[in-house]
């Protein structure tokens, strides 16, 4: 085990691909989980292909390698132990060619037709400019069969503003029985493409893998590039960045509470946390020059700093919001056809998310008790005390009560930090050509954000950018079982989970 | 219901009216109106197309209908539909597993239509370019007839790129 550097404790090992099994099946006996799981190709430096899998252990990260031939290079399936593994191991086979062995579903993931399944362009001696003849391939989803039972294929295209996806309902009368998700239509390259890329053109990438997460995965890039050069951001860069998430925190969940009022029945909620959110918006780019913070966190600091009239709007805009969150929050709570939509509406039990592995705001909405935030607490979380918010209800009222609950902590996070920010410079620069590896770990919006960074010569060689996404999606299909079809939106809308971001 | 009408009444009208706004806006909201009069008689209906993008843009999108910005007080609303369609907003890269389903869109869209291009990977592709996985801009899987860069590009850029399609002249 060789300790990683950085902003969080975290560890790499190899590991035989014999013992991956039992090293799994341990870490989940511990209480620890599958994080990020993605793999490379070594064959040109001599060696084969190798697995790579980020475990949480007791609020570190450990990095396992597993050296796989480069010929048939194939481990043993990880899903049994983590059932979250599986899309993960399947878009692992259609980019790389590496197969996980006894894995219960064939099926390819990101790949929908726009290359042949023996190509895998992920693999090294692909270039970057390949492409193949798009053909469109057929997807054999399950079949649901009995007395009554149809199906509803809805998307790509949906009928709202959303990212693009498919969702198959199996459904007798309204109630869904299956949902099956296919997902991967906005799979962009995005793994490939950081490959002809150094390490600072990688920050702006990896700030556009989900856009909506844009501070917290350029942090947690930035802290993989920091790791690996061996340099520590100035002070007031790791509070500004701070300032940055908790605003990406607010401004994201007062869009997804307006949204939930709407699809609720209740247009008046749209309307006012719309209104907030745009409050918020404009707050931004006036102290940081970019409404949604994008490219604020770099590699080595912040690419700018907030002067005193920005920190001032801050503080006014966290009063403002507290006064009219406390109106919005009582109207919402006493609305009976709201509440009526929101209680045992979509329940994912505390059992089925810790089984699934379900992280994020969906799992703290189900009693999992996972922030990166409280624990490890990256710098300056760590003197910040971050208050996590659980609820063990699980529907779709314990999803919008802990959004409430979470702004009024990130309003007080603000607070906190505008307090003690330190004075100082916020941007160092780091060395001109670093190689090695690094670890990121941020906690977004919507759950951990893990960059997994290898470099050499200052060069990307591979860059994995893993978003909670990944975890969650798996667990709507669960949720929506035994509801209605027109309940469906509400329940999708109270994960609000990133297409981008796990179809990378 | 008592708090929820002071709260309505408390925050009166938001939208911001043309004089108080910057130029710019209040330019496209008088011309926006002569546009769609001129054109599709009285009202614009959009579909919004993901084809690929980060999600960003699409984060824009919404704020369009948010009270300061209020589209749809000007006639300008998003439909459920290609098929109820004028106008395509379509944001990218096109990945290439989103290119028959744009495609589709596209044609299911009735004539006239009308097709802008939103964001810098709309525009050029952006930061993803062109590989085995995205076709790269809008321009290279359908006919597009503005295009609004930014990353995201803001609201009042995005009612300026629907105002610069209805006034370029006749629908393709």
């Amino acid at each position: 085990m060789t300790a990683l550097p950085g902003a969080v404790p975290a560890w790499h090992a190899l590991a035989e691909s014999g013992r991956l099994p039992d090293l799994a099946r341990t870490i989940a006996d511990r209480g620890g989980r599958l994080a990020a799981l993605w793999g490379a190709d070594g064959r040109e430096r001599g060696a084969g292909f190798a697995l790579h899998a980020a475990f949480v252990v007791e609020a570190s990260l450990a990095w396992i390698e597993v050296a796989l031939p480069a010929e048939r290079p194939r481990y043993a399936d990880l899903s049994s132990t983590f059932p979250c593994a599986d899309r993960m191991q399947r878009a692992l086979r259609d980019l790389l060619g590496i197969e996980a062995e006894g894995a219960h579903d064939p099926r390819p993931w990101l790949r929908h037709g726009a290359w042949p399944a023996d190509a895998h362009p992920l693999r090294r001696d692909v270039p970057a400019d390949a492409t193949w003849p798009n053909q469109v391939e057929p997807y054999a989803f399950v079949p649901v069969e009995g007395d009554g039972v149809h199906e509803i294929p809805v998307g790509p295209v949906h009928a709202g503003i959303i990212e693009p996806g498919h969702f198959r309902f199996s459904i007798v009368g309204e109630k869904v029985l299956r949902l099956e998700q296919r997902l991967g239509y906005v799979h962009k390259g995005i793994d490939k493409r950081f490959e002809s890329m150094d390490v600072a053109a990688g920050a702006r990438l990896a700030g556009r893998v989900s856009g909506d997460s844009t501070v917290a995965s350029s942090w947690a890039y930035a802290m993989a590039a920091e790791s690996i050069a061996g340099v520590t951001p100035p002070t007031r860069a790791l509070w500004l960045r701070a300032l940055a998430l908790e605003r990406e925190r607010i401004a994201n969940h007062l869009g997804d509470l307006g949204y939930l009022g709407n699809d609720g029945g209740l247009a008046f909620g749209l309307a006012q946390f719309m209104r907030l959110k745009e409050d918020v918006l404009r707050v931004n780019a006036q102290a940081f020059g970019h409404r949604y913070l994008m490219d604020l966190v770099v590699p080595g600091g912040a690419a700018r700093d907030c002067d005193r009239a920005g920190i001032d709007a801050f503080l006014g805009q966290c009063t403002a919001l507290e006064r009219e969150l406390r109106v919005l929050r009582s109207i919402y709570d006493d609305h009976a056809g709201l509440q009526d939509r929101f209680l045992t509406c979509g329940i994912l039990s505390p059992d089925l998310a810790a089984k699934l592995g379900v992280i994020g705001l969906a799992g703290r909405a189900s009693g999992q008790p996972w922030d990166a935030r409280v624990a490890p607490a990256f710098e300056p979380y760590d003197r910040l005390a971050v208050a996590m918010k659980l609820a063990r209800a699980g529907d779709v009222a314990a999803r919008v009560t802990t959004r409430f609950e979470e702004i009024d902590e990130s309003i007080r996070l603000i607070r906190a930090i505008v307090e003690q920010m330190p004075g100082g410079p916020v941007r160092t620069s780091l060395p001109a050509a670093p190689g090695g590896r690094g670890l990121g770990w941020v906690e977004g919006w919507r759950g951990e954000i893990i960059v997994a960074l290898e470099c050499s010569g200052g060069r990307i060689r591979r860059c994995h950018v893993h978003d909670p996404s990944w975890q969650n999606w798996p667990a709507l299909e669960h949720a929506v079982i035994g509801n209605i079809v027109p309940d469906f939106p509400l329940i999708n809308k109270s994960f609000n989970l990133s297409y981008s971001g796990a179809d990378i | 219901m008592y708090h929820l009408l002071r709260q309505i009444a408390k925050t009166g009208i938001k939208t911001e009216a043309p004089a108080h706004a910057d130029a710019a806006l209040r330019v496209a909201e008088q011309r926006l109106r002569t546009g769609i009069l001129g054109l599709f008689g009285g009202s614009l209906a959009i579909r919004a197309v993901d084809a690929g993008s980060c999600n960003g843009c699409e984060l824009e999108i919404h704020m369009l209908n948010n009270p300061y910005y209020n589209l749809e007080g000007l006639g300008i609303r998003f439909v459920a539909s290609p098929r109820h369609a004028d106008l395509l907003l379509v944001t990218g890269p096109v990945s290439r597993n989103m290119e028959a389903a744009l495609k589709r869109t596209y044609d299911a869209t009735p004539e006239p239509k009308l097709v802008v291009a939103v964001g810098d990977c709309g525009c050029t592709g952006g930061v993803f370019g062109e590989s085995y996985a995205s076709c790269g801009r809008i321009a290279n899987v359908i006919p597009v007839d503005v295009a609004v860069p930014g990353c995201p590009p803001t609201p009042v850029a995005l009612m300026q790129g629907i105002l610069t399609a209805i006034s370029s002249g006749v629908p393709r």
